[in-house]
């Protein structure tokens, strides 16, 4: 989606007041102004931190929703243990940072002109912009759920929110001795260790509530993605008899009345099924024409998060063309956040980006309301390949599951928000 | 815009040349690592020790324990090994300078 540079001169013609609002940083004070699209964990952090570390660089931060809701600790409110109250975090903290918030939704990037248009109309001009889009469902090969009311049927719930509660009641109204089916798409998806969490901790609540269901994963890749013999542990050790585990088990297509997957050599009817469709970079970062490896991912630069071939314009979390190992990741994205962070303070200050960035990742994963597990890793500058690769050495998994790190789980949850947020 | 390029291009052409000072800002960007856990600036809100203000000994003694095993850790072991002496030794030096956050921690 390419945008006439006319019809873009006459919005931002005619939004002299936003102009005004926003400027254009070359001719006014300061240092430049940012605009962050998205505002989850990479957008959020962004804007915090380029207000933070920036002095006197603008930031406008514009996401659609009114509100955060974290995917992390998502999975517990399917247990029943959370409610999606305790995963709802609010964006007000960030005004004493000076990052304007702006409820809205960006539908089309001018890289050329340094604009953005907002769909409740008018443009916004930047200095340098950060594009924090998530991901996007891929529903092309699963004619099933192209009409919109299939999708309410059948639920994702792999961006938390409405889906979040909507699953937790399709699992409340399952019969005892039904059959809760997920199917996981092939890698690379946004949080690997997520579905095996999601199998493990919705096993627990119906292990409590109804112990004659099942718990069904069908899974696209060869093995389990991710802590791959911690899962087979603490499904062997709690969940015999209810999780069954299915690898190279592709969603093909939905029977959405029939509530079926639909395998290539089977069909596998549920009582709840819950489809994780493929997915690529967010829409927004896909119609900005950016670089694209797979035709999914955005392809960027690790020393200052910009899309390969667009100057000016950073991507970070999901989005991205991970580098070798990095998982997609909450906790990676507030990493790219920093690196991008630290490279637009310098480059809007006329410095060169940081050198020899570095990042790390932990991921949690809960196996029941409160034990959990977490698998870790540090990935820091190769100028050799020119990506962040990961440390020999470092990181590592837990050698089981245990309460003291459901705890840290909780704890690393509350302090990441409030790294993004407040 | 202009004078923006410019201005960068020269800086850059500094630091190819190799007239660039280490980056100033090199403990900040580290010790960013640590705030997902440990909150902003080391300020944790609660479930692990805030690091801002910790003295910088204090702080490569713990790192030292968990590194060498002494001290037992579910995941301090496996994250310290990722970085080198002399950047453990500029995180210390960036947390020891933050303020410790008022209340409750
Ligand atoms: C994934 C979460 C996580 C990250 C990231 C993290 N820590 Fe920790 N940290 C912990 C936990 C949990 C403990 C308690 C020991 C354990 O179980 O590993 C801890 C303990 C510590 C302690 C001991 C505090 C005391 O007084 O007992 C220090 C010092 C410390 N961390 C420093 C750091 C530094 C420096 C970094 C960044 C390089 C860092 N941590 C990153 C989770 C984290």
């Amino acid at each position: 989606m390419s945008i006439g540079r006319r019809e873009f001169m006459q919005g931002a013609l005619g939004l002299s007041a936003l102009a005004a609002l926003h400027g254009c940083a070359a001719t006014g004070k300061g240092r430049g102004h940012v605009v962050v699209v998205g505002g989850g964990f990479g957008g959020a952090t962004a804007a915090k931190y380029i207000a933070l570390w920036g002095g006197g660089i603008r930031v406008t931060l514009v996401e659609r929703n009114a509100a955060f809701v974290s995917c992390p600790i998502s999975n517990l409110v399917l247990a029943g243990e959370k409610q999606l109250s305790d995963i709802t975090l609010g964006y007000e903290g960030l005004a004493k940072y000076g990052v304007t918030v702006v409820q809205d939704e960006v539908t089309a990037v001018d890289a050329d002109r340094r604009l953005v248009r907002l769909a409740r109309g008018g443009d916004l001009a930047w200095d340098r912009l950060v594009l924090s889009p998530g991901v996007d469902f891929l529903y092309d090969d699963l004619p099933g759920l192209q009409p919109v009311a299939a999708r309410q049927a059948i639920l994702h719930a792999w961006k938390a929110g409405p889906q979040t509660v909507a699953l937790r009641r399709q699992l409340e109204a399952m019969p005892d001795g039904g059959v809760f089916a997920l199917t996981i798409p092939k890698a690379p998806y946004r949080c690997p260790p997520g579905p095996y969490e999601r199998a493990s901790t919705v096993a627990w609540y119906l292990k409590q509530a109804k112990p004659r269901s099942k718990v069904l994963v069908l899974d696209a890749n060869e093995d389990i993605v991710s802590k791959k013999g911690l899962f087979m542990k603490a499904w062997a050790d709690h969940y015999k008899g209810i999780i069954e585990y299915r690898p190279q088990s592709e969603l093909r297509d939905v029977d959405v009345a029939g509530r079926t997957a639909v395998l290539e050599f089977d069909k596998v009817k549920a009582d709840v099924l819950n489809v994780v469709p493929p997915h690529r970079a967010g829409d927004i970062a896909v119609n900005a024409g950016l670089k694209l490896v797979n035709q999914r991912w955005v392809d960027i630069d690790w020393l200052t998060m910009e899309a390969t071939g667009t100057p000016g314009v950073h991507v970070i979390g999901d989005a991205i063309f991970p580098a070798p190992t990095m998982p997609k990741s909450g906790h990676m994205a507030n990493q790219h956040a920093k690196l991008a962070a630290a490279a637009i303070v310098n480059l809007l200050s006329g410095l060169p980006p940081p050198d020899a960035p570095l990042v790390m990742n932990t991921c949690y994963s809960f196996i029941d309301n409160i034990s959990a597990v977490h698998v870790s890793s540090v990935h820091a500058w190769d100028p050799a390949t020119r990506l962040v690769q990961p440390v020999k050495g470092a990181g590592g998994l837990s050698p089981a599951p245990t309460e003291a790190e459901g705890r840290f789980a909780l704890s690393w949850a509350k302090n990441i928000w409030a790294d993004m947020l407040t | 815009m202009e004078e923006w390029k410019v201005a960068g291009a020269l800086v850059l052409g500094l630091a190819c040349s190799g007239a660039w000072a280490a980056d100033p800002n090199l403990g900040r960007n580290l010790a960013a690592g640590c705030a997902g856990c440990h909150g902003t600036d080391g300020n944790s809100v609660g479930g692990t020790a805030s690091l801002a203000g910790m003295p910088r000994d204090r702080l490569l003694a713990r790192i030292g324990e968990f590194r060498s095993g002494a001290k037992p850790a579910t995941i301090m072991h496996q994250i310290s090994k990722g970085y080198s002496d002399e950047q453990l030794a500029l995180i210390a030096d960036y947390f020891a300078s933050r303020k410790p956050a008022g209340g409750e921690r």
